[in-house]
């Protein structure tokens, strides 16, 4: 790690709990990337997470940092940024957390535009819990509980998001390091409902029972089955069967939730 | 406001209640019989500059309390039946984590969807072990429209002393009903505020006992000093640990702030007790139908007396225990089929004999019913 | 009527008859005595019976619902069927004369309260004041004056002088049955 890095991490606390081979060390620190090369006020920064192998980051991180309950960050976080707007806040979530458990939660904050940036660390599939599938999990992948391969339909979190309301949207991967710093720096300054759905990867259990056992090959599965969204434009539907489109898929400035309670507020009042 | 005599409603006195105590944020979701709660909070709070924001679940309502809480303002959310089976694994947190904040439970009839727009009293276990674990909890009941402004005051000054969350727990007849009631000059309000870490210190342990009250300073997020808050077990720093040792000292830290502080956290109204023979227990509306049955009785020269608990959990045992000798029945009047009646059995400890009278279609109990199941229990053999 | 007067107003939802009891409840406050108001209503917010309760005292008031009224006042002859029992002897009921009245078991009082709002004020959207001014001519149970400032505080603004003419109209109804009960 770089020197100047480690001033936003509890180095006390580490080696941190993932496994060898896991893709959310290298996700944490492209966050941190991001956070240090905006030179962001490290005090006014609060970082929300939910449950799961993901929602451990923070405990990492030398920051505000609230560890919920499974699946409630987003709602955890809402109460934060709306009574304290001046707090840049961060949510770091799984895929499980985020868009199972988690996903009315999801939904609504997209809805309401308020100001968070919320990175899904993406691996399709529940880690902490050693290994059961989740709603990214892909068609015909294996798990602990899909014996005989998952017939669920996993989502697509970006189209997700973007239908629900959220106004910037990109998915990166933990391959693409460079871009996906990119990424989170750009929604960490976009005003407004930022998502980042990064992929992972999970060895140990997404892996291990879907013959990529070695973190090396599902690296280098990322690396083939990622497409650019600027590529996957000109291509059809089968085409992109089995492709990760990564890059920026939406952006738009549109009216803050905790700027228009700002002017609720202005009214309440004039109104006394 | 003015201290004129004015009709108000339940729900509209808890809103000014907690505007009063210092309320500045309130998260909600819609819900029979404890909306109105929400509506007013959505036209007060940003006259005084507070937030109201309304959730897509009682989950997140839940939720989103704690995180303002934990950005330093005072928050509530209200909600009734269903409402509060949700937000149970949240509150769990709020304890575990010793933010403060307060629920109000406007009680309606259940189980599930129950009866919605009629009152009950079948929360009270729930209010006490909603959550798991073991865990410590406040909750204060009131039985007038008046009462419901100030133990929402109390409830949110308990909340913050103690960093615990405080349940009110209300029923829809006190919440829907509407009296008289002067409100006081606000400059005559007690307010207390939680206590805040010296903010010239470097190192912030946000858990620990530092003053030997069981209850350490708690720093506001963005304020300067970063700390880690989780649901997990943790050591004084804040962080996870599943030492025996640390969880053993902070599962017993949290229930001792509690329970060494009871003359500070009871509350109850003893009347007629001294030369009773019967006395009967009762809370919230249902206590008001006890004191129009006492007033009849002790007309008639009968010697009953009543207890009216005002904070529910932690149970009022000492109360109970010093009722003096000559009190032979205890009868425990609540809308439920039977729930705070076991307390009151266990405290009695065979002293005392205990009956209940248990309604639970969705009315209150009248006092006629009181009467004659205490004629009753006294001339039982 | 002794120190605590039950009243029970009775119809269907969207008559007012909630907002009725609001009224009468804070006309009492400003006679210098207590009240308490609660009401029961259905699911729906129109349609379906509704019922609200004032009770009035000298002294606190400890039970807040209505055991037996010592005034029923209905709109309906649903409500009137299924109230008109319960009511003390020495009590009185005042229903709209569009109900068929049957065998009353106290004294009954029938005044034409929606056709009044209907026809006289213009609006039957008013019943619910005009039931209130003739309650009042008729029971007496609050001063003029107090209900006339508690209609005037509760009632839309734009509204007021609308509200005012229903008042006078149910206080007339009230006061000339009243009259010709005398005089027989």
């Amino acid at each position: 790690m770089r020197k100047e890095l480690e001033k936003y991490f509890r180095t006390e606390k580490l080696p941190h709990i993932w496994c060898p081979g896991c893709g959310h060390g290298i996700l944490t620190g492209a966050v941190v990337r991001a956070i240090d090369n905006l030179k962001l006020d490290q005090g006014k920064i609060c970082i929300v997470s939910g449950i799961g192998c993901s929602s451990r980051a923070p405990g990492y991180l030398n920051f505000n940092t609230l560890h919920t309950t499974h699946g409630r960050a987003l709602a955890f976080a809402t109460g934060i940024k709306l009574a304290k707007p001046e707090l840049k806040v961060i949510v770091l979530t799984g895929d499980g957390d985020c868009a199972a458990i988690g996903g009315n939660h999801f939904i609504h904050a997209c809805r309401r535009n308020i100001d968070i940036t919320t990175v899904v660390f993406n691996n399709n599939i529940y880690g902490m819990t050693s290994g059961q599938y989740s709603p990214m999990t892909p068609q015909g992948a294996f798990a602990t509980t899909a014996p005989y391969g998952n017939i669920d339909r996993s989502f697509d979190l970006c189209k997700l998001a973007q239908s629900a309301g959220a106004t910037y949207v990109a998915r990166g991967t933990v391959y693409h390091i460079p871009q996906l710093i990119k990424l989170i720096e750009k929604a960490l300054l976009h005003k407004g409902f930022s998502l980042i759905d990064a992929i992972s990867i999970c060895p140990t259990y997404f892996g291990r029972k879907n013959k990529m056992s070695s973190p090396v090959r599902m690296m280098e599965f990322i690396k083939d089955a990622c497409i650019p969204a600027k590529n996957a434009e000109k291509l059809t539907k089968e085409e992109l069967a089995g492709k990760i489109v990564i890059g920026e898929f939406y952006e738009e400035f549109a009216p803050e939730y905790t700027e228009e309670y700002a002017k609720v507020i202005e009214k309440a009042r004039e109104g006394k | 406001m003015n201290s004129k005599a004015i009709l108000m409603q339940g729900n509209e006195a808890c809103v000014e209640g907690a505007i009063a105590a210092g309320m500045r944020f309130y998260a909600g979701y819609p819900i029979t019989p404890s909306t109105e709660i929400a509506e007013l909070s959505a036209e007060k709070l940003p006259k005084v500059g507070g937030k109201f924001i309304q959730m897509e679940d009682e989950i997140a309502s839940m939720g989103a309390v704690i995180g303002a809480s934990l950005a330093g303002l005072k928050a509530m959310t209200a909600t009734s039946g269903p409402g509060f089976s949700l937000k149970q694994e949240n509150i769990g947190f709020a304890c575990l984590t010793e933010v403060p904040c307060v629920i109000v439970n406007v009680q309606r009839g259940g189980p599930s969807t129950g009866l919605p727009t009629l009152p009950a009293q079948g929360d009270v276990m729930q209010a006490r072990w909603g959550t798991h674990g073991d865990h410590p909890i406040i909750v204060v009941s009131p039985s007038y429209v008046k009462e419901v402004y100030e133990l929402t005051i109390r409830a949110f000054n308990l909340s913050e002393k103690y960093r615990v969350p405080c349940i009110l727990l209300m029923d829809e007849v006190v919440a829907h009903m509407r009296e008289k009631v002067e409100l006081p000059d606000p400059s005559s309000i007690k307010i207390i505020n939680r206590k805040k870490p010296d903010p010239t210190i470097k190192e912030y342990e946000p858990y620990k006992d530092c003053d030997g009250d069981g209850i350490p300073p708690m720093a506001n997020f963005g304020e300067g000093i970063p700390f880690h808050v989780t649901g997990l077990i943790h050591d004084i720093t804040g962080f996870p640990s599943t030492s025996a040792t640390v969880t053993e000292a902070l599962i017993t830290r949290l229930m001792k702030k509690i329970y060494d502080n009871l003359d500070d956290i009871l509350d109850y109204e003893s009347i007629f007790t001294n030369d009773a023979d019967t006395v009967i227990i009762s809370f919230g509306s249902t206590a008001r139908s006890v004191m129009r049955a006492v007033q009849i009785m002790r007309r008639e020269g009968q010697k009953i007396g009543m207890l009216r608990l005002k904070t529910i959990w932690p149970f009022a045992h000492r109360a109970i225990q010093e009722l003096s000798s000559q009190v032979k029945n205890l009868i425990v009047a609540e809308m439920n089929f039977g729930q705070l009646v076991e307390m009151v059995k266990a405290s009695a400890e065979g002293r005392f004999y205990v009956a209940g009278i248990n309604k639970f279609n969705g009315e209150l109990i009248a006092p006629n019913e009181i009467i004659s199941r205490t004629r009753e229990v006294r001339s039982r053999a | 009527m002794g120190e605590r007067t039950e009243i029970r107003l009775s119809g269907s939802g969207g008559q007012g008859l909630i907002l009725a009891g609001i009224i009468l409840a804070e006309a009492a406050i400003l006679d210098g005595k207590n009240a308490v108001q609660s009401q029961s209503y259905g699911p729906e917010a129109r349609g379906g019976a509704s019922r609200a309760e004032v009770i009035i005292s000298d002294s606190p008031i400890d039970y807040p619902k209505v055991m037996q009224p010592d005034i029923l006042l209905t709109l309906t002859e649903e409500a009137f069927v299924k109230y008109k029992d319960n009511i003390k002897s020495n009590g009185i009921i005042i229903i709209d004369s569009s109900i068929r009245k049957s065998e009353p078991p106290v004294k009954i009082v029938s005044l034409p309260i929606i056709e009044t709002a209907n026809k006289s004020v213009g609006k039957v959207i008013v019943a619910n004041i005009v039931s209130l001014g003739a309650l009042i001519a008729v029971t007496k149970i609050v001063s003029k004056k107090s209900i006339e400032e508690a209609v005037m505080d509760r009632v839309p603004k734009g509204t007021e002088e609308l509200n005012r003419k229903a008042l006078y109209a149910g206080f007339e109804l009230g006061e000339f049955q009243q009259k010709q009960y005398k005089n027989k």
